[in-house]
């Protein structure tokens, strides 16, 4: 393994506009009256209830249990009692199920876990079974339950273990953020994590435009035997299989997993919140999320308690100064638009973007005039072009012999698209159809 | 040059008389009745049937695999000339026809700006699909797409089936993402044009024409249970239809329940409060 990282091929170089938080130190939201915390907020099964209407809850307290080895438990995010369990609009447009909190305003915490402090010789299991417990997910977009990557099924071994620092997303500084005043928790829990996978080193990747995160990790990381690895700066060098191919030289074929190449990829905020899991045993109620956008009046980093309605939010942050165009969930390249104010802080918000209406341009989709850029663009190395052509004639099976599954959803073609194509809303209905079929012939 | 002639008429005869013999050795017997059948069936080929086309549904007949009214598409004298050529008894069915259970368009209900694919299974994935309501019609026409009779018109954000049009096929149920569309007998014209179960305020909100379940209709229809009420919704009940004066009768204070035949006219526009 050499220590020069390589460069995938493809990618694009957007504007990152990261200048508008990025010095923002982490504040600490204020405690609301009311939390509507979410209760599907992983990928996997939801978590099954365990409380009812009108129990009185501390913070940190079980709200639902995992329903399975690929779920997550749910904590309360503060003291209170149980408003009601009703529904709340969720990220996806959709109503979705979720618990509703009246704060107490004490702010108590509950029968936390015990920590674990002498972590260097605890069980593996042990701290597996701590980070089950503290229901951490992927706290890089996806959500995907944190305990489950670390558990290879037999037969697969692991040998590197990389936390992905690389926040290519434009707008977002949350990780960047967490990376320069949390070093310390974000190293500890590579090192925790390490010990979980059976490993003695963590690499932690970060794009070469975050000079000061990589000297700030720099320093605490020989204390645990973890490395800082610089990045080139092109967007998606945070997506898995291209942060493994730049660090390790390793391709991750179509279909197959991390795992199949031995790595397991965490993110930085991930790892920061078991580190908080192992050593002070405290439960995934917070995220750390970058509040952005030039209609914002004060961009910024907040800590704020999963459940926060994203009104709350936007309130906390002084307000808009113009009427924002657009509303997205995470970053302007794979962040989801909403349409509703009652949307509330999971797990997974990375940020919580505004575009003003000048930076907003309404397209109308023109034919493809086969240039090819988003055939050089692509880090997947599929054909945007003609796949979307198949998309549109309703030929999914021709999509799929085109390798559209392995589309990472990234949004590079669209956003080199002369022509202005939705390429990736195509593709994201071609996943879904194809996937629906072959449900069906099972 | 004579030659010539003569060698490649010897040839030529030749042949023809193998091409005859084989023709007549392994020929395939059809049976004449499926080309009869076939004529009789309307030739639209929708696959309603659940047979790959006309034809094969013929095939199918003709070998007692599927019966005549399996064909959504034929009127019941149509069905009753297929089972007199074959000499078989055919079943009475009843005609069914596709409603869309939604009322709620671009007038009615709270949308926010799409600029996507121009589509709805397409529309869905971004915020669910630029509806206030989450279980509302999308209004960009997968279903119209996939209607072979032009039955489903999109009207002002909206699809309406003419159920004069309609003749049962289902291709437009499945492609719903919303599953809004379902089957009903088509001697029914009165339905409640909304699907979302949420509370009444909560739709109220969002959608001016939505079902709140008042129960009006209900009160309405007096002791005769022709219409049920399933939580905030209220649904014709198809076993115990009602009659068309109810929807007068039970002055809907929302519009949701509907004759299906003056909702297709458009008799409905602008009447929401």
């Amino acid at each position: 393994m050499s220590d020069k990282p390589r460069k995938f091929k493809g990618g694009v170089h957007p504007n990152d506009s990261k200048a508008l938080s990025a010095t923002k130190p982490i504040q600490e939201a204020p405690l609301l009256e009311s939390y509507k915390v979410i209760m599907h907020q992983n990928i996997g099964g939801p978590p099954e209830l365990v409380v009812k209407k009108g129990d009185t809850v501390k913070k940190g307290d079980l709200l639902a249990k995992a329903s399975g080895f690929v779920s997550v438990p749910l904590h309360a995010p503060t003291s209170g009692t149980i408003k009601a369990i009703d529904k709340c609009a969720g990220p996806t447009g959709i109503h979705v199920p979720a618990i509703e909190i009246t704060a107490d305003g004490e702010d108590e915490w509950g029968e936390a876990f015990a920590p674990i402090a002498d972590w260097k010789n605890t069980d593996p299991a042990t701290l597996k079974q701590r980070v089950w417990d503290a229901g951490i997910v992927g706290m890089g977009g996806a959500g995907f339950p944190c305990h489950v990557k670390l558990s290879p099924p037999e037969g697969k071994t692991i040998d590197t273990l990389i936390l992905n620092g690389a926040e290519c997303e434009p707008y977002l500084t949350a990780d960047h953020r967490i990376m320069l005043e949390q070093a310390e928790e974000v190293v500890l829990g590579a090192a925790i994590l390490a010990r979980i996978l059976g490993l003695k080193t963590a690499i932690i990747g970060i794009e070469n435009n975050k000079p000061d995160a990589i000297a700030k990790l720099n320093e605490v990381a020989g204390k645990y035997n973890v490395r800082v690895q610089g990045l080139p700066v092109n967007y998606p060098q945070g997506a898995e299989k291209q942060l493994i191919y730049a660090i390790t030289g390793r391709e991750v074929s179509p279909g197959k997993l991390p795992m199949d190449v031995h790595c397991v990829v965490q993110n930085v905020a991930s790892a920061a919140a078991v580190a908080g899991a192992v050593i002070k045993g405290r439960p995934s109620i917070e995220r750390i999320t970058t509040v952005t956008g030039k209609p914002v009046v004060q961009p910024g980093n907040w800590k704020f308690r999963i459940g926060t309605p994203i009104s709350k939010a936007l309130e906390l942050v002084g307000g808009v100064s113009e009427q924002p165009a657009k509303l997205l969930l995470g970053g302007p390249m794979m962040g989801i638009a909403q349409n509703s104010l009652d949307v509330t802080v999971m797990k997974n918000t990375s940020g919580i973007l505004l575009i003003s209406a000048d930076e907003v341009s309404f397209y109308t989709s023109e034919p493809c005039i086969r240039c090819g850029r988003c055939v050089e663009c692509c880090p997947m190395s599929i054909l945007p072009a003609t796949i979307s052509q198949a998309v549109e004639n309703k030929r999914f099976d021709w999509a799929e012999e085109l390798n559209v599954m392995n589309c990472i959803e990234c949004g590079s073609c669209s956003y080199v698209c002369p022509s202005h194509r939705p390429l990736n809303q195509h593709f994201k209905r071609a996943k879904i159809e194809i996937q629906a079929q072959l449900r069906k012939k099972k | 040059m004579i030659a010539a002639i003569v060698s490649v008429g010897v040839l030529g005869a030749l042949l023809g008389v193998i091409i005859g013999v084989v023709a007549k050795a392994f020929a395939v017997e059809v049976d004449e009745r499926i080309e009869g059948v076939g004529d009789l069936l309307p030739g639209a080929n929708c696959g309603g049937c659940g047979y790959a086309g006309c034809a094969d549904f013929a095939k199918a007949v003709v070998g007692e695999t599927a019966t005549p009214d399996q064909c959504p598409v034929c009127s019941a004298e149509d069905i009753s000339n297929i089972a007199g050529y074959l000499g078989i008894v055919a079943e009475e069915k009843e005609k069914m026809v596709a409603v869309v259970r939604c009322s709620g368009n671009a007038s009615n209900t709270v949308r926010s700006l799409y600029n996507g694919v121009r589509d709805c299974r397409s529309a869905v994935l971004v915020a669910g699909g630029a509806k206030g309501c989450d279980y509302g019609c999308l209004g960009f026409g997968s279903c119209a797409d996939a209607c072979p009779f032009g039955a489903i018109e999109i009207r002002d954000a909206l699809a309406i089936v003419h159920p004069e049009l309609c003749v049962g096929c289902e291709n437009c149920v499945a492609v719903c993402p919303k599953n809004l569309i379902v089957m009903v007998p088509a001697s029914v014209d009165v339905h409640v044009y909304c699907n979302s179960p949420e509370k009444g305020a909560a739709k109220r909100k969002v959608c001016k024409t939505a079902c709140i379940a008042c129960r009006k209709c209900v009160k309405a229809s007096g002791e005769e249970d022709h219409m049920l009420v399933d939580g905030f919704l209220v649904k014709t009940n198809y076993d115990n239809p009602p009659p068309t004066d109810l929807v007068e009768a039970s002055a809907c204070p929302t519009t949701a329940l509907r004759l299906a035949s003056k909702h297709a006219a458009g008799g409905y526009e602008g009447v929401s409060k």
